[in-house]
């Protein structure tokens, strides 16, 4: 039988160390509402949303309630609306009246996102994947709840360097539409490589074709946690602070997996995979840049911290794995600089540079995430800035996203306020070396030799 | 059965074990083990009920302990017993 001292260790984790469970995702496919008719074709889709994730938010707050455990997100993502609307839209506005659609259709069953106004595009782009590229930056300045996802590349096909071409004139353009709002659009736009299918988290997430009809996806999170009990390992070895993570992020996903088997079950929706991520918030002592500052590091940024970040999101996995029947999505650690207190004050202290961050990617998921950038950026830049992301995931074979914010009206320094769970930020420096003549070449990087293994 | 815990912390005072009891004894909560300790100079008790003959829904025992916790200074907690049997148990 449970003993009253483990009873307290729980109840400390998520009283005083902010464990909680980061978001219940309801995947759900669309592609049976595909139809030719755009108003019928919009109907289907906001009647099998709220039909299917009409209980979500409810049984979200029973869970919370039956168990004390805070679950902070509901969510859906659906099929990537460029084949949803493949049949239906010929212009870039009838793209957009999808949008509002899924923007409708969150508010009426009350999750704060939905994503999945998205498109495949690792190899080429058909004229579908084109129209929803373009009509981003109206979609995300006309809706509060909708995320955005662009998938340019993969280890398979390469990368789609027109795709990467147009999306950093879509950055600078949504940037742009959303000034008003410190180009808050653009951080509902995720560029991805190798994008998982499963993934539960915002902004990225979106149900993937080989899914099935409905799934829930659990994201778990608590860098508190995991902060806490490296501080009773300090000054030992190495050893000794895997062996304490490791326990940590067992702990944690056990956690994850309870909530996603009793949504599973309530929802009677089949339960697909648990997310192993280390998510901060911009809430104190929740942060990753503590946890690899506990680790011995001044600050994040300084040398050690690439090797720190890769031993880190290692232990999660292996501790986690156990832990779950099914992990998958992006799993590892997240290092958005404005949801994390202790990277902002990094950036803030000169310790933390973009080059480092883009180092950082290599062994971490997901990628160059919540950064604000000057908004006089050129748009080649932006793209020269994906390009790198985007090799680094397919030649590694792992997931990386870009989710970038040129800041119209700020430069260098200045502060950014996004509000909530997404935080604030100072812009930082971009390297001001051009690049285009290498991005305006078009066409696509082959796959890497390493994809052959047939 | 639906075992469930109840956690009692707070500065320790004369018969919140009997008014706690009391209550669940009212609403036909059975109890199957109780223990207590001190933790930095606050009084933690520990439950384990069970619920299945409660004559009230699980919410509104939850809601009526936690009140009953404002009116004698403590907090009261109420969960599932799986969660920490999850998170502590292979």
């Amino acid at each position: 039988m449970i003993n009253i001292n483990e009873v307290i260790e729980t109840n400390k984790m998520i009283e005083q160390e902010n464990l909680d469970v980061r978001t219940i995702t309801l995947g759900i496919s669309l592609l049976d509402c595909a139809d030719p008719d755009l108003d019928e074709l919009n109907r289907k889709i906001y009647t099998k949303i709220t039909t299917i994730a009409k209980d979500l938010v409810a049984t979200g707050n029973k869970i919370q309630r039956e168990y004390g455990i805070p679950i902070v997100n509901k969510r859906i993502s659906v099929t990537p609306i460029s084949l949803v609307g493949a049949a239906a839209c010929k212009t870039t506005e009838d793209f957009v009246t999808i949008a509002k659609t899924l923007d409708r259709a969150a508010t009426t069953v009350g999750v704060n996102f939905i994503g999945g106004y998205s498109a495949l595009v690792s190899k080429a782009m058909t004229n579908s994947d084109q129209l929803l590229i373009k009509s981003i930056p109206m979609a995300l300045s006309q809706t509060e709840r909708v995320c955005s996802s662009v998938n340019v590349g993969s280890t398979k096909t390469g990368i789609d360097m027109n795709a990467v071409k147009l999306l950093g004139e879509i950055i600078l353009q949504t940037a742009e539409h959303t000034k008003e709002k410190d180009s808050i659009g653009c951080a509902k736009l995720v560029i991805f490589c190798n994008a998982p299918d499963d993934n539960p988290f915002m902004a990225g997430a979106f149900h993937g074709v080989t899914e099935g009809d409905a799934v829930i996806n659990v994201g778990v999170s608590g860098p508190g946690v995991v902060k806490k009990a490296l501080e009773t390992v300090r000054g030992q070895d190495f050893e000794a602070l895997c062996e304490s993570i490791k326990k940590t992020a067992f702990k944690i996903t056990r956690v994850g997996q309870l909530v996603a088997q009793e949504a599973s079950r309530m929802l009677d929706i089949p339960f697909g995979i648990i997310d192993l991520s280390l998510a901060p918030t911009p809430a104190v002592g929740d942060s990753i840049a503590e946890i690899l500052e506990e680790m011995g590091l001044e600050r994040v940024g300084a040398p050690g911290t690439t090797a720190a970040l890769a031993l880190l999101n290692d232990q999660v996995k292996k501790g986690g794995v156990m832990a779950s029947s099914y992990v998958g999505g992006l799993s590892g650690a997240f290092i958005p600089v404005s949801e994390d207190q202790g990277m902002i004050n990094a950036v803030e202290a000169g310790a933390l540079t973009l080059e480092k961050l883009e180092a950082m990617t290599c062994v971490c998921s997901v990628g160059l995430d919540m950064i604000a950038i000057p908004g006089d950026t050129k748009a080649t830049t932006i793209s020269g800035i994906i390009a790198d992301e985007m090799a680094i995931g397919m030649i590694n074979q792992k997931t990386t996203a870009v989710r970038i914010i040129p800041v119209i009206g700020k430069g260098i320094g200045e502060r950014v306020e996004f509000g909530g769970l997404l935080g604030y930020a100072p812009v930082m420096k971009v390297n001001t070396f051009g690049c285009d003549s290498f991005i305006n070449r078009g066409g696509r990087i082959p796959a890497p030799i390493h994809s052959f293994k047939n | 059965m639906k075992r469930t815990v109840i956690t009692v912390v707070g500065k320790d005072t004369v018969g919140i074990i009997a008014r706690v009891c009391t209550y669940l004894a009212n609403n036909n909560v059975n109890i199957l083990d109780i223990s207590q300790t001190i933790v930095q100079g606050f009084f933690n008790m520990m439950m384990i009920v069970d619920m299945s003959g409660a004559s009230k829904d699980f919410e509104i025992l939850s809601d009526e302990l936690e009140v009953l916790g404002t009116e004698i200074g403590v907090i009261i907690k109420t969960q599932r017993e799986d969660i920490f049997d999850k998170m502590h148990r292979i």
